[in-house]
């Protein structure tokens, strides 16, 4: 081991892999064109690009997953082949994905040993596993039993348990895929100090990332990808940040600075009357306690907080997709009695899920049938289907929309991200809503389907709807909200309004509503990990850690199988 | 299948898959038609193909069923042991006259379903976990209801399984009618794109408001009243109750011709045509190594070669 | 071990190191404690009921308890529970062998056929073809991808069919002949336990340090966590998988191989829903339907009840047979909706 530091103290000295002219094509598309890319010993670069750019496409030739058409990678200096991510990671390349890769139901020191178990007489030695998995994991931050099964740990936690099993694994090469996409801003901290280290350990990490305050902080080089080819790299501290906006979109920088960064329009003309929607106390035992908010038609409600905080949570309430303790919903005046989706929506309450892929769209079936699919019961009569009129609110969205598809029988799953999300939003519109929740609309789409979706969301306030906006992009939430409601642990903890909405503002509101109860806290809910709450705390501040179960619950949902009960099954 | 299967396959595969999927299932019928058109003896006659009509008439309804629950991404693997339970009903309410035998046989049929849907849907069991635990035990229950073989002697029962309207057998139509109404439920009822879309993604149904757990216990009770007239419809033909040997292993023949027929197995898509050939190609594909004297071990051993081929076809579209 | 003590030391040493501040309190603690209760369910709930059936039993049968009857359930019990042993493996792959019972039936027909040719012959020539449909099942399942319940079911079919043309279309039946040097080995006791018991035992321990301490149960256990998880850490599932079905195919061809030395004979009729049962047994004793989690000694409590409860069937006058398969079937969706409402439980603290 002692030989790859030295290395690393060597510095940055000659590319430890570097490709030539890769080519990667796939049925219809270039994705990978003529690539030139070099990574040094040691150093954390960058890979930018939007959806579709080719960054996906580059990270899986370069780990085995697919074999490129043309062109070389040459890795520690000789020509290199991966057939299988396997073998690309026993030679040293590591990816940690967004969605963790490892066995929830294993136990974290099995996890982070498999295939390479201390043995004693042949047999595993679990003794001597789990005390070396501990001493490993509490480097990473991670203090828990390492004879739990995974499954029992936050998104951020398990993914530095990979993050630990790649270097157990002597890797030269980690490639991290949106790597803070699940982690809160102290655990971020925390795996911005761990790169650091492993920088400093001649480790190289490429990092995928599209928050570029991020890729500013730790980053040393960037290769801009668009379209398949590299357009840029190079040192990131001399890039100016518009520069690498306008590198990525192909679009000039006057330009995007004249537009600003999302396309808001400016606050919305509050209308008169009644809330359109009147969320009281909603409380679900675990994560909401006592939510309350209201909507006014064409308005615009930001829901602002950290992730845990309760948003997701409050949304998927409101629609009817969770199960609540107590709380009263009015939509128009109107309490909302059976709780359900179905009732929910017949109310008027559409949700766009956060989830696009495992809780929106429907892959096989076409455009029309995703858009038709919520509003089947109107389109129909006497359970019949009515083709006509399927064909005609499906017109009306695909123009408005601006959905591009081969023709509206072409199956969703072949559109890109951000015509898929156009899809949904058109499935809820047709439902003619009179509150729209969107969790994360712009999620993971490209930049260029943000801006029509920040539009589209504009437009619709502008129209009279209710809109309440999830985002964990800072700027979106800013610029989109009219009104911020601030959540921690479940409880509202303030609201900004009109000029005081910025991001300072939210920031202090956070932090204020933190310091006051803070120690009422502590004191309170016992943390499970066990660690006696003490002293400053990290960098990010003192946030309590909530475990990432608002967000890691959906997702471990989702792949253990239906696990989390709807309304239906509760009544 | 196989014979003209696999040489096409290496030629293209990204294209002749999908057609293969698609149109496979009639190349078969067809192929075992001109096949026992020029060498079987006696094949061209009304009389087979009455024969073969009414003998593919308990796979067919399954397959309907199997169809539908199937396209939910789900599997029922208990309809043989439906049908020993229906045979079993029919046996124990005769005595009621022949229209009640064959009501109660029916609702234990839904009934059955019933268990197996409030288990997939409201409780969360996996579909086979479920279904696998109604084939053991629904089995056991028509052994313990009905011990062993009954004659059936009532002239309306048996005037079901071999009378006919028209020239051609009740068997038949009825199966038609099922045919034609399981094809309009799926083309052109909210009920019949629900199933599927929930087969697709069933959050995603969830969270837009369509009644799934509703929607997957109607799958399941429908599915297993098919069975249960199939197991009415087998029963009358047989003319003796049968709890023992009824639709052992059937399961596998309805679940082989739903696959076959172009309908994937994780659900989200279903071909009800192609169900009809594919319980069509089984039944010929039986018959005519049967008629060509191979004895029941081959014609097994060969139904597995066949089955495995299919879903070997089949897969490709499930994986993306 | 020491290298990778110090490889993975990338915190320690560095200003503001996540060991640095705050008195080592770790960012990431485990979200929730608890579930041991759940834990111990799953894990000791067959047990507990099997003491409880016992003890009913011994309280209200007479001669429940005599060493004949209880000699009589555990070798009763054995040749289903080398069976559940191979299954318990393909069930915590994720997987599932709905064609143990027909390869049963067959091992027993070509044990019979081949003891005219000796001991070894009878027990080489099942294992063999029996070992070959398990790892047809594994690859059709582990490289052509197939589900594993449509693949098995067909070899279900397969291997019934096979049986068929080696029994002449099930009209013969082959008889072991007397004084078969194996015979002995399967028939008599040793200090008053029968061989195929301590077989049984012998075959569990090995299939639980397999399991639980070695390279390849850690695979077993990771293919059915999560196979693609499993694949990029560099696990083989395609062989493991291949395993486990082959393994599954060999101890049920062991199972009908014996049993037939046991009756004499290949009687062809055995072995029918087999499968069922020691799939019942599998998911009573503990083990996950859906995989990754489980172990060998619930299914071996697993089988034992069930036997058990058939002996009481039997024992109680006038009940049909036919009483037992409703009870694993009922045993069956009882054990899956705890299991459910356990994992649900637990997902929720």
């Amino acid at each position: 081991m002692t030989a790859t530091a030295e290395q690393g103290g060597s510095g940055a000295a000659g590319p430890v892999l570097r490709t030539r002219g890769l080519t990667k094509r796939f049925p219809g598309v270039l994705a990978l064109d003529d690539v030139d890319f070099d990574l040094s010993h040691g150093e954390v670069h960058a890979l930018v690009g939007e959806n579709g750019a080719g960054k996906s496409t580059l990270i899986k030739v370069l780990t085995g997953v697919y074999a490129p058409d043309g062109g070389e990678v040459r890795y520690l200096g000789g020509a290199a082949r991966f057939d299988t991510p396997l073998r690309a990671q026993q030679a040293g390349i590591s990816t940690i994905y967004q969605e963790v890769n490892l066995i929830p139901l294993l136990s974290v020191a099995r996890n982070l040993f498999l295939g390479r178990e201390p043995r004693r007489f042949g047999l595993i030695d679990f003794a001597r596993m789990h005390r070396e998995a501990a001493g490993i994991l509490r480097d990473y931050g991670v203090e828990v039993d390492v004879t739990r099964p995974l499954q029992g740990l936050s998104m951020g936690a398990r993914q530095m348990v990979a993050l630990a099993r790649a270097v157990v694994a002597d890797a030269r090469v980690v490639i991290m895929d949106e790597p803070t996409s699940s982690l809160e801003p102290r655990e971020v901290e925390t795996l911005f100090t761990v790169i650091g280290g492993l920088r400093e350990r001649g480790i190289t990490v490429v990092y995928v990332s599209h928050r570029l305050d991020e890729l500013y902080r730790i980053c040393d080089r960037v290769t801009v990808l668009r379209d398949g080819r590299v357009v840029h790299t190079g040192e990131l501290a001399g890039l100016e940040r518009l520069r690498l906006i306008s590198l990525m979109l192909g679009r000039e920088a006057e330009q995007v600075e004249r537009q600003g960064a999302t396309t808001f329009g400016g606050p919305h003309e509050r209308r008169a009357g009644e809330p359109v929607l009147v969320a009281e106390e909603l409380d679900d035992r675990h994560r909401l306690h006592g939510v309350s908010l209201a909507i006014r038609p064409g308005e615009v409600l930001g829901l602002g907080g950290l992730l845990g905080s309760g948003r997701t949570e409050t949304a998927r309430a409101i629609a009817g997709a969770a199960a609540l303790r107590s709380g009263r919903i009015t939509v128009a005046g109107v309490p909302l009695r059976r709780r359900s989706t179905g009732a929910a929506i017949a109310a008027g309450i559409s949700m766009l899920p956060e989830d696009r892929k495992s809780e929106g769209i429907i892959p096989e079936l076409s455009v029309r049938e995703n858009i038709a699919l919520a509003a089947m019961p109107r389109l129909s009569r006497f359970g019949l289907v009515s083709e006509r009129r399927i064909d005609r609110v499906v017109d009306v969205f695909v123009e408005r929309l601006r959905i591009k598809s081969a023709g509206t029988r072409q199956k969703v799953a072949e559109l890109s991200g951000g015509n898929q999300q156009k899809v949904l939003l058109a499935r809820w519109l047709a439902l003619n809503p009179r509150v729209l929740l969107l969790d994360e609309p712009t999620r993971g789409i490209d930049v260029g389907a943000k801006a029509e979706v920040q539009r589209l969301v504009d437009e619709l306030a502008t129209e009279g709807l209710g809109v309440l906006l999830i985002s964990s992009d800072l700027e979106e939430l800013i610029e989109g909200a009219d009104r911020v409601v601030v959540l921690k642990d479940g409880s509202v903890v303030g609201e900004l309004s009109g000029d005081e909405v910025s991001e300072g503002a939210l920031m202090r509101a956070i932090a204020d509503a933190d310091t006051a109860d803070a120690d009422a806290d502590r004191g309170g809910r016992g943390d499970a990990g066990g660690a006696a709450a003490e002293g400053a705390g990290g960098p990010g501040g003192p946030e309590e850690h909530e475990g990432g179960a608002g967000r890691a619950g959906p997702r471990a949902g989702a792949a253990a199988g239906d696990t989390t009960p709807g309304r239906e099954g509760a009544r | 299948m196989t014979a003209i299967g696999m040489p096409a396959v290496r030629i293209d595969r990204t294209r002749v898959v999908p057609w293969l999927q698609e149109y496979g299932v009639y190349i078969g019928v067809a192929a075992l038609l001109v096949f026992n058109i020029a060498l079987t003896p006696h094949f061209l006659s009304l009389e087979n193909f009455r024969t073969q009509a009414v003998q593919v008439t308990p796979v067919l309804i399954l397959s309907l069923g199997m169809a539908l629950v199937i396209a939910t991404g789900g599997i029922d693997l208990s309809v043989g042991s439906v049908m020993a339970l229906a045979a079993a009903m029919i046996s124990l309410y005769l005595g009621y006259g022949p229209v009640v035998a064959v009501l109660v046989a029916l609702v234990a049929g839904a009934a059955a379903g019933a268990v197996n849907g409030a288990l997939v849907a409201f409780a969360g069991v996996q579909a086979i976990v479920a279904t696998l635990a109604m084939m053991i035990g629904g089995r056991g229950l028509s052994l313990v209801l009905l011990p062993q073989l009954d004659g059936i002697r009532n002239p309306a029962i048996r005037e079901l399984g071999a009378g006919d309207a028209f020239g051609v057998p009740y068997l038949v139509w009825i199966s038609a009618v099922l045919v034609a109404v399981v094809v309009f439920v799926v083309r052109r009822t909210v009920f019949g794109r629900r199933i599927v879309a929930i087969g697709g993604n069933r959050r995603a149904g969830e969270l837009s408001g369509l009644p799934v757990r509703r929607t997957l216990l109607a799958v399941y009770v429908l599915c297993g009243l098919f069975a249960a007239v199939a197991g009415v419809l087998a029963t009358a033909r047989l003319q003796a109750s049968d709890p023992n040997s009824i639709g052992r292993l059937i399961e596998l023949s309805a679940i082989t011709a739903v696959v076959v027929g172009g309908t994937p197995l994780q659900g989200g898509r279903v071909r009800i045509a192609g169900t009809v050939a594919g319980a069509v190609l089984m039944q010929l594909l039986v018959s005519t190594l049967i008629k060509h004297d191979l004895p029941p071990s081959w014609t097994q051993i060969a139904q597995t070669a066949v089955i495995i081929a299919a879903v070997y076809v089949a897969r490709e579209r499930g994986r993306k | 071990m020491t290298a990778v003590k110090s490889t993975a030391a990338p915190g320690t040493g560095l200003p503001g190191g996540p060991g640095g501040s705050g008195g080592g309190r770790p960012v990431f603690g485990s979200g929730r404690g608890g579930g041991s209760a759940a834990e111990f369910v799953q894990r000791h709930g067959a047990l507990v009921v099997l003491v409880a059936v016992l003890a009913v039993a011994a309280l209200t049968i007479d001669g429940f308890f005599s060493l004949g009857n209880l000699n009589h359930i555990a070798v009763g019990a054995a040749f289903p529970a080398i069976i559940a042993l191979g299954m318990t493996f393909v069930i915590v792959t994720g997987g599932i062998d709905l064609s143990v019972g027909t390869v049963f039936a067959l091992a027993g027909v070509l044990a019979a056929w081949a003891s005219q040719y000796g001991s070894l012959a009878a027990l080489a020539l099942p294992l063999a073809v029996c070992a070959l449909i398990g790892a047809l099942n594994g690859v059709l399942i582990a490289k052509a991808r197939l589900a594993p319940f449509i693949v098995t079911l067909a070899t279900m079919l397969g291997a019934w069919g096979l049986m068929l043309a080696v029994s002449d279309e099930g009209t013969e039946t082959y008889v072991v002949p007397d004084g078969l040097a194996i015979t002995p080995m399967v028939q008599d006791r040793f200090l008053g336990i029968g061989y195929p018991v301590l077989l049984v035992v012998v075959l569990f321990a090995i299939g639980g340090v397999a399991l639980r301490r070695t390279g390849w149960g850690q695979n077993i256990y990771a293919v059915g966590g999560n196979e693609d998880a499993a694949a990029l850490m560099g696990v083989p599932v395609a062989r493991t998988k291949i395993t486990a079905y082959t393994l599954s195919g060999l101890l049920a061809g062991l199972a009908g191989a014996l049993n037939a030395v046991w009756l004499g004979s290949g009687v062809t009729i055995f072995g029918i829903g087999i499968e069922l049962d020691a799939i019942s047994a599998v998911v009573i004793g503990g083990t996950l339907l859906a995989g990754g989690y489980g172990f060998v000694s619930g299914s071996l409590v697993g089988v034992l009840l069930l036997n058990v409860i058939q002996n009481i069937i039997n024992g109680i006058g006038g009940l049909s047979s036919a009483y037992q398969q409703v009870v694993s079937g009922s045993f069956l969706i009882v054990v899956v909706l705890a299991q459910n409402y356990l994992s649900r439980r637990r997902e929720r603290v």
